[in-house]
């Protein structure tokens, strides 16, 4: 128990990410309370929102993040959470009004509502997440953290090390909320639901390149892991195929799981654009 | 904390683009911290890292008990400063033990000046290891013993060198040749 316990303990102690995590779950509980009648967060959503929000704590600031700094393929599953699973949960679980009503209320009216309309910061983020920029970007960062230079230098240096990790899941959530985004274009959605299922596929096939690359290298890629020394005994081959594998396998299936809830996302936004229609006609 | 990143940031690209500086060794110049540390040398006092000011540093972590990496890393570094000529006596090596309880003093100071004069065991306290590894994210892990109570410690392979000012400057990766770990560290040395 203690064993446990002491496994939860932060390897390296971040105020900023216990400031965010802890601000958004207040805000999320607060939110809910403060939810009108007429809108429901069903259980599902509270769900995902929870798990994606623990998952994210978990990888981050535990002793978790001491073993994703000396084990290849622990980083993977690492950079997967931040990357795949985490934010992809939080998009499927759609928070952003339930926060939003949980904020304080002049943190929310006066300084992040005007911060979110300013025309740099709208720009800035409509930029980001252009159709053509949001899955280069998505896919250039798993290229750029696993080339074997960065990759050395990332897990020597601290502050490097740090850099990798919020960009993975700051992209990760740009990415998961654009193309989770259950709305149609013309309900107001940045991209359509059909251009959205070509990137999700597209997105994966880099992906899987990488990650059989990694997985069936003869040799040695990551040296950096018997610079610093491995978390516990094994054959850094044997490492480097499972980190291969985690990076091909599961990313590839978070992209097939998201296709399948777009076009589920797709036949309803038909659905109630038919509905409007013949409403329309009726009257 | 940001402006430190766009350091590294700075220096990677630098690095990248071949500013320069061409080691055989990865060059990590404002990539890792400066040495420092509280030990016990291997002749029972307490040292600290600026008692090593004004000599080049190779900091490299291991135990006695050590079947392949130690032995081989610390014949290779001690060939090269012998290499090195008398540059080489501006060179000292801190073996770090990983292991301290099967590491008593006078066992790390036989065995480190078994390969070099310019050789130091240091050991230290559960939270002065703790501390010098976790500084430079290195890890190290005891195997469960076997029938005898023999067991063995994996650990980082690296050499970090610092500078004579204790700016850390490379890591020495366990591939690289003596002919070619003399070359690094005579430029080290003679930088000052």
């Amino acid at each position: 128990m203690s064993a446990w316990l002491a496994f939860l303990l932060p390897w390296e102690f971040s105020p900023l990410l216990v400031a965010l995590v802890l601000g958004a779950a207040l805000a999320y509980v607060r939110g809910l309370q403060r939810l009108p009648p007429e809108e429901t967060v069903s259980v599902l959503r509270r769900v995902g929102f929870w798990l994606g929000l623990a998952l994210i704590y978990f990888v981050m600031h535990t002793r978790y993040d001491f073993l994703s700094q000396h084990m290849f393929y622990i980083h993977r599953v690492q950079h997967l959470v931040l990357h795949h699973m985490a934010p992809f949960l939080l998009a499927l679980s759609r928070p952003q009004s339930v926060i939003a009503r949980g904020l304080p209320v002049r943190l929310h009216d006066r300084v992040l509502a005007p911060a979110w309309r300013h025309p740099l910061v709208q720009g800035a983020y409509r930029l980001l997440q252009n159709w053509f920029v949001a899955p280069v970007l998505f896919v250039g960062l798993i290229f750029l953290w696993l080339d074997p230079e960065v990759h050395f230098y990332a897990m020597l240096s601290g502050p490097l090390y740090q850099l990798m990790n919020w960009s993975m899941l700051i992209d990760g959530l740009l990415f998961w909320f654009l193309m989770l985004d259950p709305r149609s274009r013309a309900e107001g959605a940045l991209i359509g639901l059909g251009p959205r299922i070509g990137l999700l596929l597209a997105a994966a096939v880099p992906q899987i390149m990488l990650g059989a690359h990694i997985a069936l290298a003869p040799e040695d890629l990551f040296g950096v892991y018997a610079v610093c020394g491995r978390a516990w005994a094994i054959s850094p081959l044997e490492d480097q195929q499972l980190g291969g594998l985690v990076t091909w396998i599961p990313a590839a299936m978070m992209h097939v799981v998201g296709t399948l809830i777009v076009i589920g996302y797709w036949m309803r936004a038909d659905a109630r654009k038919a509905r409007l229609t013949a409403r329309h006609d009726a009257s | 904390m940001t402006a430190r990143v766009w350091l590294v940031v700075l220096v990677l690209l630098v690095a990248s683009c071949g500013g320069g500086e061409d080691w055989h060794a990865k060059n990590v110049r404002g990539v890792i911290p400066d040495l420092a540390f509280e030990m016990t040398n291997d002749e029972g006092r307490t040292v600290h890292a600026a008692d090593y000011r004004g000599d080049v540093v190779l900091l490299f972590f291991g135990y006695t008990h050590c079947p392949d990496v130690c032995p081989t890393t610390l014949a290779r570094l001690a060939q090269a400063i012998k290499l090195m000529g008398d540059a080489g006596h501006r060179v000292r090596i801190l073996f770090v033990t990983v292991d301290p309880a099967r590491d008593p003093p006078a066992l790390l100071h036989d065995y480190t000046r078994a390969f070099s004069p310019q050789a130091i065991g240091l050991r230290g306290s559960d939270a002065q290891l703790d501390a010098l590894t976790k500084r430079y994210r290195v890890a190290y892990s005891h195997d469960a013993p076997d029938a005898h109570g023999n067991y063995a410690v994996s650990h980082s392979s690296a050499v970090f060198a610092f500078d004579a000012e204790g700016r850390a400057r490379l890591v020495i990766a366990s591939e690289l040749g003596a002919q070619e770990i003399a070359a690094d560290l005579k430029r080290l040395v003679e930088a000052r």
